[in-house]
């Protein structure tokens, strides 16, 4: 067969432009949506995309955290200056508030309220009105997120039924959906925790500093690391070593950064972004089995999350 | 090419692969996929302790590998693949999206999902059992889906005593029938023998079959070409998006206007005379950005922003093209659709036809014939259901500039969406 030999793009070039794409998807076929930014570093990775795809306009869609109230002071602050230096609007909804109009109830204070966030998006979708949700999810996270499309379609309760899900052929996004449904769209879906620490280090993004080695106080609970005496924005303290439990001071960093509760730190001597890429290399545990609690409690915990809303 | 297209990327400069796995559970599909992604240390630890627990429980001696490659629980409980799986690993000089499609034949939708972004297919035959029926379905699928690289691997040798007679036989028997097909003539097909069970000519050799000479299976993959890089197509550009920052306090930007899109196809320069499709505007490119990057030019499947000398008036759903290519807008088109939803398509209706960036309302003209992807016999129909392919024609409310599939993937591919639902209901490739 007759063809031209191209340089091939490098699988980064090539990640992006696919994510670039997928972003300018949702704005061309959206009326109403919305970027979720967490402070995290996909969705600090998503934020850097939305620039390329979008520059020297403004992004065509508002930024939005879902706020637990038990996020590391740290990445608040980031995540302020990053929205800040872009001249982005932000948009804010707390768990918290959720709780006090009793649409969220705990069953106990300290509760992991990851799960609890499905209920306040889902509050902030219907105030807006968005149609669609931007997010950084990826397929390589977690086996119930492998078969995820790129543009997820929710119903008006928000759900997610994995049996119900629009065919997704070559680069053909669908991404209509009537009013009260919900698209998310997940422009990083391709990407593994490889790729975006590589994407990072060759875009020299900025990080909440937690993501790099530290020393801090640690308790083990429930068979991971805790990490102790956290200090919350509004001077509670939480992770309260109990009768027993021994503190212990040590090197670690976040791979993943969600609840405080229930995002659990590893040992690490990896303190610049070079040396956390090696680390990623070399590891040999996943990145949702070493540090998220909430996905442990069964087989198919996060199955069960989406259909009831979660991103 | 020059080189400036590629951003600073020195340490991260290995391409992408994006392939597909035809077969049934009972070929090793899964244990096929799992061997790989566990032969390049992609499986990590607690994955692998979790597998191991579920063997266990189930009372198997080894490891089940497959058990990677079983997502859902909705599925595990029915004991089914019913969906297309994305995996992913790399092996440091190249990363690799595997799209995981179930093979029976009631699947033939998911098959065509999963081929629509591969360039390789690996076609799995069962040693004991030979060409098979599904073996020519899956077959005819990619071929109709256009993958470029056919890899017919013959499985399970350990249980025919790595016989090499075996093999031939089988090599020959798939050679009759591509060669019946067309596929041959066409696609690059290759041949490999192995067991994914033991390791046999996946990553490693192994010492069973020294009559075997080629490559392993992940050296084929590692050689083989990225569909950017053998794409010969010419220069097609959709527009998704037009940026106008005129607000901008910004004086320099009031009069940016910059067409955002993907290259679906070719190449583009500084200086290049263009046609916007389809009103016929000309002008040239005045700069093509990627945020902050100028770049001298661009290719196929690159994410740019394209400025022209002139201003014209262009808006999401118009296409540019080089002063001079053949395309034109047409309002009829013929093409084979594979039929996606539950719901049979209706002649009566009108659908929506999602072309490019492009949208038309459209009715079926006429449906020709449908292919019964088992014998490929073509049938006299007047309906069609789920998992059926046909060649029909279609009559559209707004002109697509289109090509032809099998010279253009991307520009002659279309999905077609149903109104009431919004459910993507047809999958239609141009003739």
């Amino acid at each position: 067969m007759l063809t031209n030999k191209h340089q091939p793009l490098s699988h980064l070039d090539w990640l992006e432009a696919e994510a670039i794409h997928i972003l300018r998807e949702v704005a061309g076929q959206c009326s109403n949506p919305v970027l979720l930014f967490s402070g995290g570093k996909d969705s600090l990775c998503i934020l850097r995309l939305a620039e390329k795809a979008f520059r020297p306009g403004r992004f065509p869609f508002p930024l939005m955290h879902i706020d637990t109230g038990h996020n590391y002071q740290e990445v608040i602050d980031f995540r302020d200056q990053r929205a800040a230096e872009l001249g982005e609007r932000l948009i804010v909804r707390s768990v918290e508030d959720s709780m006090k109009r009793g649409t969220v109830v705990l069953k106990t204070p300290d509760e992991p309220r990851n799960k609890h966030q499905s209920v306040t998006l889902l509050e902030a979708i219907e105030e807006f009105g968005f149609d669609c949700c931007i997010g950084g999810a990826r397929r390589d996270e977690e086996k119930a997120r492998a078969k995820e499309r790129i543009m997820s379609f929710r119903d008006e309760f928000g759900q997610w039924d994995p049996k119900n899900q629009r065919p997704e052929l070559w680069n053909l996004y669908n991404a209509r959906s009537h009013k009260g449904e919900n698209i998310r769209a997940f422009p990083i879906s391709n990407w593994t925790e490889m790729d975006v620490w590589q994407y990072i280090e060759r875009e020299n993004l900025g990080l909440p500093s937690i993501y790099f080695a530290h020393n801090r106080d640690i308790i083990m609970r429930g068979g991971a690391m805790m990490p102790a005496n956290i200090k919350l924005a509004d001077g509670d303290v939480i992770n309260v070593p109990k009768a027993g439990e021994e503190v212990i001071n040590m090197q670690v960093r976040f791979r993943t950064v969600g609840d405080i509760t229930c995002t659990a730190p590893v040992i690490s001597d990896a303190d610049t972004v070079s040396k956390i890429v090696l680390e990623t290399a070399t590891t040999t545990i996943t990145e949702r089995g070493a540090t998220r609690l909430d996905d442990q409690t069964s087989d198919a915990s996060m199955e069960q999350r989406k259909k009831e809303g979660y991103f | 090419m020059s080189t400036n297209m590629q951003q600073n990327d020195s340490n991260h400069n290995d391409s992408l692969l994006r392939f597909m796995t035809c077969g049934s559970v009972d070929d090793g599909k899964s244990t096929l996929i799992g061997r790989l992604l566990f032969d390049t240390k992609t499986i990590l630890a607690d994955t692998l302790t979790q597998i191991s627990n579920t063997s266990k429980k189930r009372g198997m001696e080894a490891v089940d590998l497959s058990l990677l490659t079983d997502g859902l629980q909705a599925e595990r409980e029915q004991g089914i693949t019913i969906d297309v799986a994305y995996r992913y690993f790399s092996t440091g000089t190249r990363k690799y999206i595997i799209a995981d499609a179930p093979g029976h034949e009631q699947y033939t939708r998911n098959m065509v999902t999963a081929a629509s972004t591969a360039n390789l297919a690996i076609i799995l035959i069962d040693a004991r059992r030979g060409v098979l029926t599904q073996t020519r379905r899956h077959s005819y699928l990619a071929h109709l889906v256009g993958i470029q690289h056919i890899v017919v691997a013959v499985n399970k040798m350990d249980l025919v005593n790595y016989d090499q007679a075996t093999y031939d036989k089988i090599c020959a028997d798939y050679q009759t029938f591509a060669n019946e097909i067309g596929l041959a003539q066409a696609r690059d097909i290759r041949f490999i023998p192995m067991s994914a069970l033991n390791g046999d000519m996946l990553v490693d050799r192994l010492e069973n079959m020294p009559w075997y000479s080629g490559e392993t299976l992940l050296e084929m993959l590692e050689a083989a070409p990225a569909a950017d890089e053998e794409q010969n197509a010419e220069f097609r550009f959709p527009v998704q998006f037009v940026c106008r920052p005129h607000a901008s306090a910004d004086a320099d930007l009031h009069d940016f206007r910059g067409f955002m899109g993907r290259i679906e196809s070719g190449d583009i320069a500084v200086g290049d005379a263009v046609t916007v499709l389809p009103n016929g505007y000309q002008s040239k490119v005045k700069a093509i950005q990627i945020g902050d990057l100028q770049l001298q030019s661009a290719q196929t499947e690159q994410s740019v922003t394209i400025l022209l000398e002139d201003e014209i008036d262009t808006s999401r759903g118009d296409m540019i093209v080089k002063t001079g290519s053949a395309i034109q807008p047409v309002k009829q088109i013929e093409a084979f659709v594979c039929w996606l939803s539950e719901t049979p398509m209706s002649t009566a209706r009108t659908y929506v036809i999602r072309h490019t960036t492009r949208e038309s309302k459209a009715k079926v003209a006429a449906i020709s014939y449908k292919v019964d992807v088992n014998t490929l016999e073509q049938q006299a129909t007047t309906e069609l259901k789920m998992n059926d392919i046909a060649r029909i024609s279609f009559k559209l409310a707004q002109p697509l500039m289109v090509d032809s599939y099998t010279q253009n993937r991307a520009i002659g591919a279309f999905i077609v969406i149903d109104e009431s639902t919004n459910n993507t209901v047809g999958a239609g490739m141009i003739v």
